[in-house]
């Protein structure tokens, strides 16, 4: 493998992406996976960066699920999307920051189709006005979050509390990216570094200290694959596409999984703890599994946020060994205590994938 | 070449400019040549004679700027020397197609994928072929259309010589390595020339090449420096993995860069291809509709040696019929 042959790609799709004044857009669907990962990014880019975010409770939905499920039709759709841009107008912005990779590859393609086919934009604009009352700007930039978190990587690296480095050995951690299909696949150009080799991840890890483990599944779709899991007769397509990744991955034997997608991280966590029980299996050390972790989890990590804080709790693998790995100082005691100590219960574990605190 | 030493042979006097420092273009880059595996050396030696000693070479040269002085251009060159000339003939060939672009095959990234005229430079200099662990290859994937036939990377049209390339390397390295699996896959095999047919029929026959119809989809290089192959058999309607020590990317031909400077330099056209048009495709091949300029060879498209040296003959001809008349 030679590097510098994938940094003659990543010449070739830089990206864009704004300083300052970002209108966010949370995922539908992020809160429930992984309920610490919006609120970190948040924290990160006001708290630590001092950036202009305006996180708006009126945007919905982009409909992407229903859109790529063939249940939403395009031009309902595109005038759901047209509303976020007109809430995005409405307050003053003109940079939009999708949290959720399927609306990032969602809002691409919409803007891209209005791009060819203007007519196709007067149509959204009309359908809008009639059903809201509303207008709106064209966003100037748009960006996925882990774009902004890339572009600020080394200034995250500045100020961060660890490394990605084992303590135990000294040596780099070795993590797996993975990035969501929506992110670039659909739009090459539009993602950091392209669709086949994608930089996005990659130079966050690399600036945080960690190395890439690349791997012949690594393009791989998680599972989640819309279609495949939405029908529940299609969920074997799921697991298996899952599978075939861990096996590809396990014996490069990486530390963890970064992702920047909402399902992935899903897929891919709590897909261990099925596999288990479905083949008896259990990847990286055989006990734990291998951690996943979002992006902004592992900024909010090399941070040093407290790892509860940050919802590391709810992962079905265990991001202790992680942890310990990279030195993180945490309460063992307060996993599973929510705010105010507050005791959240605690999940049963699989019978294979050993829980970290018994 | 060839034409420079048939208008030589009609009394003209010729000035051949070439870009590098050699002779012989894209064909001294190559071992051996179909149908019959004569190696390349001897036929650009074979077209020397005609013009050693006989034609003014300007090496490492290119032309800046051109006038028109009456009937006559003048060509100014890099070095500042400024040719004048009664009639021109392009005959700037060709460049391979750049497969770094087709990414998710890994070309310079993973070390085992090799362009076929990668694979024609190792044969030249050792005789052999190997993996880049100097390991003799057990199992080799030759993928057709790189670069051709393919809207994505702007190449829509057929490079027309990639297909049986590939089956001449396939049936070379089989004899090379007989224990080796060797896998072609394409999408179509156009075997339109005389002796063609019979190199196809060769590879499966005798050498055991596995011909799967079927476009790869991409590359994945596994930890022992492998490559893991995603394709399709069509055939079959099957999609499917194979692991291979080394893949040769059957690259194919397009308009050198350098066509765009000289198309604007004469004022002639180029096509949606980017090669240059000619006046009429049936009648007049050679004739580049600009008076007193000929087109010989690749930079009207995709050619073999011997229609290549065919243009370039008819080229020369027109071009003496030409100056004859004026």
């Amino acid at each position: 493998m030679k590097v510098e042959g994938k940094a003659r790609i990543w010449k070739n799709y830089q990206k864009e992406i704004p300083d300052n004044d970002f209108f966010y857009v949370r995922s539908c669907v992020r809160q429930n996976f992984f309920p610490g990962a919006e609120t970190t990014f948040l924290r990160i880019m006001k708290d630590e960066l001092g950036i202009n975010v305006y996180d708006d409770p009126a945007h919905t939905s982009c409909t992407g699920i229903g859109y790529h499920a063939d249940i939403v039709p395009f031009d309902t759709t595109m005038t759901v999307v047209a509303r976020q841009f007109a809430l995005m107008t409405e307050k003053g912005f003109k940079n939009m920051i999708p949290s959720c990779i399927t609306s990032f590859g969602l809002y691409t393609e919409i803007l891209e189709t209005w791009e060819h086919h203007p007519e196709v934009l007067e149509k959204a604009r009309k359908y809008l006005k009639e059903a809201t009352g509303r207008t709106f700007e064209i966003p100037e930039n748009l960006s996925h979050a882990s774009d902004v978190i890339f572009k600020f990587r080394h200034k995250i690296a500045e100020r961060a509390k660890y490394k990605l480095i084992n303590k135990y050995t000294g040596k780099p951690l070795r993590v797996v990216e993975h990035i969501g299909c929506h992110y670039a696949k659909m739009f090459p150009s539009k993602g950091v570094g392209g669709a086949e080799y994608p930089y996005v991840l990659t130079g966050m890890v690399e600036s945080f200290g960690g190395e890439i483990v690349d791997y012949p599944e690594r393009r791989s779709c998680c599972g989640f694959g819309f279609r495949q899991y939405l029908v529940m007769a299609n969920r074997g397509y799921t697991i298996a596409n899952t599978k075939k990744k861990f096996d590809s991955m396990d014996p490069y034997k990486p530390d963890c999984i970064v992702t920047n997608c909402p399902g992935c991280p899903m897929f891919l966590d709590k897909g261990q703890y099925a596999i288990a029980e479905l083949e008896g299996r259990v990847y990286g050390d055989g006990k734990y599994g291998i951690p996943v972790l979002t992006f902004e989890e592992l900024a909010g990590i090399v941070l040093g946020y407290d790892p509860w804080d940050i919802g590391l709790q709810v992962h079905q693998i265990p991001v202790e060994p992680l942890l310990d790995k990279i030195g993180v100082e945490y309460d063992k005691s307060a996993k599973y205590k929510g705010i105010g100590g507050r005791d959240l219960g605690k999940p049963q574990h699989s019978k294979l994938i050993k829980a970290y605190i018994e | 070449m060839e034409a420079a030493g048939n208008l030589v042979n009609l009394g003209f006097e010729v000035y051949l400019i070439e870009r590098t420092n050699r002779l012989g273009g894209n064909v001294a880059n190559w071992y051996c040549l179909f149908p019959d595996f004569k190696p390349s050396s001897k036929v650009v030696e074979q077209l020397k004679p005609a013009i050693q000693n006989k034609v003014q070479f300007r090496f490492g040269a290119e032309v800046c700027k051109t006038e028109k002085k009456g009937n006559k251009h003048l060509l100014h060159l890099n070095d500042g020397e400024v040719l004048e000339c009664d009639a021109v003939v392009v005959a700037s060939g060709f460049s391979l197609f750049d497969a770094h672009r087709k990414e998710e095959y890994g070309y310079g990234i993973y070390d085992n994928v090799i362009t076929s005229a990668d694979l024609e430079k190792q044969l030249a200099e050792n005789h052999t072929v190997m993996t880049t662990q100097h390991k003799a290859p057990r199992k080799i994937a030759f993928i057709h259309c790189v670069g051709s036939r393919d809207h994505k990377v702007g190449n829509a049209y057929c490079s027309k010589v990639c297909c049986v390339t590939g089956v001449k390397q396939a049936i070379e390295v089989a004899k090379m390595h007989p224990e080796a699996e060797i896998y072609s896959f394409y999408m179509d095999l156009r075997m339109y020339d005389r002796q063609f047919e019979d190199l196809y029929m060769e590879a499966q026959t005798q050498h055991n090449v596995r011909f799967i119809r079927g476009r790869l989809s991409e590359c994945f290089e596994n930890a022992d420096k492998t490559i893991l192959l995603k394709a399709e058999d069509t055939l079959s309607g099957k999609p499917f993995r194979l692991s291979v020590d080394m893949v040769v990317l059957l690259v194919g031909m397009q308009a050198d860069q350098s066509l765009k400077h000289i198309s604007d330099m004469f004022a002639l056209k180029t096509s949606d291809d980017r090669f240059l048009s000619v006046a009429d495709v049936h009648t007049s091949s050679i004739y580049s509709g600009v008076e007193g300029v000929y087109l010989a060879g690749a930079c009207t498209g995709p050619k073999s040696i011997h229609e290549t040296l065919n243009s370039a003959r008819a080229a020369a001809l027109s071009t003496a019929i030409y100056l004859n008349q004026n």
